[in-house]
């Protein structure tokens, strides 16, 4: 017998003469996603992907990997047997043998999506039912709330067996939907907005505003860190460092105190977007949420927004922290979001920020700066990591 | 031009000597000391030389003399080891707010358990009075354990005025930081706990010095390969390595502290012509603290690690917390300076040329910092 993956998809599948497209895209994302698995053999039918593993194939890694990629709604490890029904009952016995001597009850479920087969679903589920409560006499069928469902799928390429469905990533597929470009800080919002904005199909790279010696090396390495928690979802992509303690001080020692951080996020966007322009992609994604501090009243929003051209993507806009949290933790950036490495800077931090910034005032303020100098500066001077997705 | 290490009271770099002993042993000697055949024999002969030699660093005899993974596990072993041991007769320790972590959290660990504890307050000079300490000795007090050195700002303390105060009752000291700058023979205390990577030995060894009678129990238990006290696999290399430190720096034991005093003082004198800097404490060794006021300690130290010196802010233990050292706040430094904070720390092989470079450093790092202080 031979343990194979069956992956469901998402929502790609009702997508009209693209579809293709979108299969392809998650075809491709999946390989990468398994290069370092061992060998397997891919096909799609019926708008599930089916995985044939080589023997060397590490399956326990592939699903967890699997777990990772958009557009895979649920992940199923099956076993695979003939179409013929007293192969499929014996075939049942063996393979479920561990889960079903730790279970006390149980359901059958079939589907038949080869009509060839002579036995209608329903009668699948009663030829197999009997035959397990026959072979394992401590179980009892409990149609309503089984410990375990065993299900049988008969489809055009055989027959297999399993015990239940892991639950995927859902999404559509990374690079299906554009690129945008990430602010990542190093807090806990901006990687769930990276994530959020990516399961939707979006690729990324991300910008990093590095304030050296404001802060460490270490804020560096939590940044990178969790760039590679997010690169589990998304696979490879570019990070800029952009040296932001020159601007900072400019800004600091140019403009006026209550607006220095409206100032300081309008020029962390432009230079975002100049990054962005400059590498193809289609929008900015932050991390902010109206009203949960100073700069991300919605007053402060309008005045960041019109600082560039490009549209804002921001996820977590109606999000309370406690759900950010939720998400965070569910990704595994907590832990790395909350470590306390960064956040010596405020010096930069006014005592008394503006939380109705007028756009007007901060455009007059702005022009205390050049503007263009400080983008040109930051824009050259980036430093470009390559972010690999983090292994466990 | 090479790193500027300024950090010494973190860890030192290995002597080249002992870091030889350590690959020798490692390969010649890689028996288990307790095993009965003449492998085994051979590297128990190798520990006790390395026993003998660390003895007489503490004017100690070998039996005496525990191995212990370094100074958490010291003192640990001896503040757990002497309340279990001595809760029958009381159960009150007195000790100072100033200690290490691995001494203040051990103690706070005991509170849990129902032991109370003292915790005694510095001066301004950043010493201990041993008066302090003699008033709140009470009936049921059965453990002082004071430092000998301060981590984070390398003031003595007077042990041995504690000692003649403090009568029966049991005298730990974390003398991790004093360990290579003063004479050892010249402490009195019961316990005494010191680690090799402060003394260019190697690291996760170190030693629990017992005084004979002093009345202890095991808390960790298991084979009791350094007798009752201590269980574990002996790790030959590493003691050795360690004896081969103790025995570099006490040939020239006197001869380094003249010099470490010196680079102090050379430092401070220079640092002196700073405007807004309060030198925290006296009576140090080799370790300046300095607080410059209207900057980051932090801020102030990657930018000097920028030009390739490395310093420090409080102890490198507690340095990711941002907070303001609780050492340098009991002491009673103004906030405004508190936050301004490094720690300097030096070893024989540093020297004046590069304290000449640092300060200049310093001084061009503040123009541009103080610029920008915070409004």
């Amino acid at each position: 017998m031979r343990e194979i993956i069956l992956l469901k998809l998402g929502e790609i599948v009702l997508k009209g003469l693209n579809k293709r497209r979108f299969e392809e895209k998650l075809m491709s994302n999946i390989r990468k996603s398994l290069e370092n698995c061992g060998k397997f053999n891919m096909k799609i039918a019926q708008s599930t992907i089916y995985i044939f593993p080589s023997d060397e194939f590490e399956f326990d890694k592939a699903v967890e990997n699997l777990k990772c990629v958009f557009g895979i709604v649920s992940i199923v490890t099956c076993g695979e047997t003939e179409k013929d029904i007293n192969k499929i009952k014996a075939f049942a016995c063996e393979y479920l043998k561990d889960v079903l001597n730790n279970v006390k009850t149980f359901k059958c479920e079939a589907k038949r999506s080869d009509k060839a087969f002579p036995l209608k679903s329903p009668e699948i589920c009663m030829e197999l039912g009997g035959h397990l409560l026959e072979n394992f006499p401590h179980l009892k069928v409990d149609v309503k709330n089984p410990d375990v469902v065993v299900y049988t799928e008969v489809r055009d390429y055989g027959a297999f067996v399993h015990a239940g469905r892991i639950q995927g990533a859902g999404g559509m597929p990374v690079g299906s939907n554009g690129k945008a470009c990430l602010l990542l800080s190093g807090g806990i919002d901006s990687p769930v907005a990276g994530y959020m904005t990516a399961k939707r199909g979006v690729s990324l790279e991300a910008v990093h505003f590095y304030s050296y010696p404001y802060t460490s090396e270490r804020a560096k390495d939590k940044v990178i860190k969790l760039a590679r928690i997010i690169a589990r979802y998304t696979g490879k992509f570019k990070l800029y460092v952009v040296p932001f303690t020159k601007p900072q001080l400019e800004i600091y020692e140019k403009c006026p105190d209550e607006e220095l951080t409206v100032i300081m996020r309008c020029i962390m966007m432009k230079i975002a977007e100049a990054l962005a322009k400059k590498h193809g992609s289609l929008g900015l994604i932050t991390g902010e949420s109206i009203g949960q501090v100073a700069s991300q009243t919605l007053e402060a929003l309008a005045v960041t927004d019109a600082s560039v051209s490009m549209p804002v993507i921001r996820p977590l806009i109606g999000m309370d922290k406690e759900e950010i949290v939720t998400i965070s933790k569910k990704i595994g950036a907590f832990e790395t979001s909350i470590l306390p490495y960064e956040d010596c800077c405020t010096v930069f931090v006014p005592k008394h920020p503006k939380t109705k910034p007028q756009l007007e005032k901060i455009l007059q303020s702005e022009k205390l700066l050049d503007i263009d100098a400080i983008i040109d500066d930051c824009v050259n001077n980036v430093e470009v990591i390559t972010i690999e997705p983090l292994e466990d | 031009m090479e790193n500027i290490y300024f950090d010494n009271s973190a860890t030192t770099k290995i002597y080249r000597a002992a870091l030889k002993k350590y690959v020798e042993v490692s390969e010649n000697l890689y028996e288990n000391s307790s095993a009965l055949h003449i492998g085994g024999i051979n590297a128990e002969r190798e520990i006790e030389k390395s026993r003998r030699i660390v003895a007489r660093s503490f004017g100690a005899s070998t039996d005496e003399i525990i191995f212990t993974s370094g100074g958490t596990e010291g003192d640990n072993m001896a503040i757990l080891g002497v309340a279990y041991a001595n809760s029958r007769k009381g159960k009150h320790i007195i000790t100072s707010s100033i200690e290490h972590h691995a001494v203040l959290h051990t103690c706070q660990h005991l509170e849990k358990e129902g032991f109370e504890v003292t915790y005694i307050k510095p001066q301004k000079d950043g010493k201990i009075d041993p008066l302090d300490v003699e008033q709140a000795i009470r009936h049921d007090t059965i453990l002082i354990s004071v430092m000998s050195a301060n981590n984070e700002t390398g003031v003595f303390q007077p042990i041995n005025e504690i000692k003649a105060l403090c009568g029966d009752i049991i005298l730990h000291t974390d003398a991790v930081q004093a360990y290579g700058k003063m004479n050892f023979s010249d402490i009195n205390a019961d316990l005494i706990t010191v680690s090799a990577h402060k003394v260019h030995g190697p690291k996760g060894v170190g030693t629990l010095y017992v005084k004979k009678g002093t009345k202890i129990t095991p808390v960790i238990f298991g084979g009791n390969q350094d007798g009752i006290l201590h269980s574990g696999t002996m790790n030959t290399p590493a003691i050795s390595s360690f004896a081969k430190a103790v025995e570099i720096f006490n040939a020239n034991l006197e001869k380094n502290i003249v010099y470490l005093k010196s680079l102090r003082s050379y430092m401070i004198e220079k640092l002196n012509s700073i405007d807004d800097i309060l030198i925290n404490g006296y009576d140090a060794v080799n370790v300046v603290n300095v607080s410059f006021k209207g900057v980051r300690g932090e801020v102030l130290l990657h930018s000097l690690e920028s030009e390739g010196i490395y310093v420090s802010t409080g102890s490198a233990c507690n340095s990711k917390s941002t907070d303001i050292s609780y050492v340098i706040s009991s002491m009673g430094v103004p906030r405004e300076f508190a936050e301004g904070t490094i720690r300097i720390s030096f070893s024989e092989f540093n020297t004046k040329e590069e304290i000449d470079f640092t300060v200049e450093k310093i001084e061009n790092i503040l123009n541009l910092l103080r610029r920008f202080k915070r409004r």
